[in-house]
């Protein structure tokens, strides 16, 4: 870490920290993360109930979609935080990270939950054959599976009684998780991949750069 | 080498971008009542919407209302004016439709290019007929046109002609999709059909629907439809009908074979890999409800033209 610090740190850096200290402007900051983060289905919601027009003509897919685009969208979020911690210095981003998964989580069953019911209208052995028949909706269930006992476990409580070595073990699936999404969603689409392409761009980077940080750490570590 | 030199335009004479930009929007608004043939050789587009008013075919009326018009004309499928489902709606004005000539040529007695005035000239009929895209929705929409066998009995297909072609416009300076860095298909787009389906009653030469003229992004200014076959066998906006003794391969099957064959015929029993065709969703509504019908309820019929046929392997 020594020979990283060479960067100048910023002025505001300890500002930011002193905050993320306290209590109220961790919560307050929570409470805002919370009404951004539901606010695509409160919309979805509305327009529902008072005007249909507003998903337009196929309304079942734009939920779909939407719910679906949200749920990678958390998992990046969650996925960027650490880099984030360590290139600002700022650990109290830290305080955040379970939220965005959990809505990553959350986004994910209301995804697969309008699957089911309005794609699938229900009926079970139609979506198993789904499930086993078709590989995108395959690793996208396969994704959704696997984050469930992260969300079960991302608890203090659940920390505690796994033991921090081995939640982290744990929860390093959520690499699998992302890996699947974005290739769920890249079988999905039919021609155009731009989006497929920029959802996958970006979890490089966040994959790639954890990979060179374990490296670094490797080699100084032989080195010493 | 330019044979010849073109003068150049002095500044005086260029019309200043305001004002030809209010032209077209005049023009956007008076199409309707303008004739488009009035106006020959103008350098702008302006979306050539008319009414298009047929008797209504009695034997083509589904139990289920026409799809909404608003609805019908904003969610389509136009990969030549990009990818996402509105795209076209908000792109394909660009598209100029007037002139426009259909060329019909291959093995037939009389090759011709007709114009767009001449195909409207012919006696027209209203249908409503299903819409089932592979997407596993479906629309239901009432189409104005004629029999295509109608216009192939003015080329006199010979015995040689064993399937038909149809090629649909590939401008790049009017369909933004076609400037596309990377192309979403292979340009043109052309689909096909055995003689006998393009034969049958079923098969419309479609120049309107909802009693006008075809809107752009339904694939005006002519188009194909064939409506016991996915939605992305009917091509629109057609400059060429092409008369073979090959079978074509269409666009769809050179961009995925094993995904879309040359029959596409409407089929629950047979699923796509992307999408269990054994239900839709009748837009707009939520859920898939609806048990899909072979040959999308035409089964009656069409189903004689499979006769036989392994409608797993020639999917």
């Amino acid at each position: 870490m020594s020979r990283v610090a060479a960067l100048p740190v910023p002025p505001w850096r300890a500002t930011v920290e002193a905050a993320l200290a306290r209590r109220g402007v961790v919560a307050g900051l929570k409470a805002v993360i919370v009404a951004l983060a539901l606010f695509p289905l409160a919309t979805i919601a509305w327009a529902m109930l008072f005007d249909p027009a507003m998903l337009g003509a196929n309304p079942a897919e734009t939920i779909i979609r939407t719910t679906g685009d949200r749920t990678l969208q958390f998992l990046l979020y969650s996925l960027a935080i650490t880099p984030l911690r360590r290139i600002t210095g700022i650990g109290g981003l830290i305080k955040f990270r379970r939220m965005l998964g959990l809505f990553a989580f959350f986004y994910g069953v209301v995804h697969l939950s309008s699957y089911v019911g309005f794609d699938r209208f229900f009926v079970l052995d139609e979506i198993v054959k789904d499930v086993v028949k078709r590989p995108f909706i395959t690793v996208g269930f396969a994704a959704l599976v696997l984050m469930t006992p992260l969300a079960v476990t991302s608890t203090k409580g659940w920390i505690k009684r796994l033991g921090g070595p081995a939640w982290n073990r744990l929860h390093k699936l959520v690499y699998a998780v992302a890996i699947l999404g974005v290739v769920h969603y890249w079988w999905l689409v039919k021609r155009d991949l731009t989006w497929p392409a920029i959802y996958g761009a970006v979890l490089a980077v966040l994959l790639a750069w954890r990979f060179m940080k374990a490296r670094t750490v490797r080699t100084r570590t032989v080195r010493n | 080498m330019p044979v010849t030199r073109i003068p150049p335009v002095p500044s005086s004479e260029i019309t200043p971008r305001d004002v030809w930009m209010n032209r077209r929007t005049l023009l956007a608004g008076a199409a309707g009542t303008i004739a488009a043939s009035s106006l020959p050789g103008t350098a702008w587009a302006a979306p050539v919407i008319e009414p298009l008013s047929a008797p209504r075919n009695p034997a083509f009326a589904p139990s289920d209302q026409p799809t909404d018009k608003k609805l019908a004309t904003t969610y389509n499928n136009y990969y030549e004016f990009g990818t996402g489902k509105a795209d076209p709606a908000r792109n394909a004005h660009t598209l100029k439709v007037r002139p426009w000539t259909v060329e019909i040529v291959g093995e037939v007695a009389k090759p011709r290019t007709v114009g767009i005035e001449d195909l409207l000239k012919m006696a027209m009929e209203e249908r409503v007929y299903r819409f089932r895209c592979v997407e596993a929705w479906s629309m239901v929409v009432p189409w104005v046109g004629f029999e295509f066998n109608k216009l192939a009995a003015l080329v006199e297909p010979t015995s040689r002609a064993k399937y038909v072609r149809f090629t649909t416009a590939a401008r790049p300076d009017e369909m933004e999709g076609l400037r596309a860095s990377r192309a979403a298909l292979d340009w043109p787009y052309t689909e096909g059909l055995r003689i006998d389906e393009a034969m049958h009653p079923l098969t419309m030469l479609t120049l309107g629907m909802y009693g006008e003229t075809l809107p752009n992004q339904n694939g005006a200014p002519v188009r194909i439809v064939v409506p016991w076959k996915y939605g992305y066998k009917s091509a629109k906006s057609l400059v060429r009908i092409e008369f073979l003794e090959k079978q074509p391969v269409s666009s769809w099957t050179k961009a995925a074979m094993h995904e879309y064959g040359f029959y596409s015929n409407v089929n629950p029993e047979v699923d796509h890999p992307r999408w269990s065709q054994s239900r839709e969703r009748l837009l707009p509504g939520l859920f898939a409800s609806r048990k899909t019908e072979m040959f999308n309820g035409y089964a009656e019929q069409v189903a004689s033209l499979y006769a036989g046929m392994d409608l797993k392997a020639n999917h």
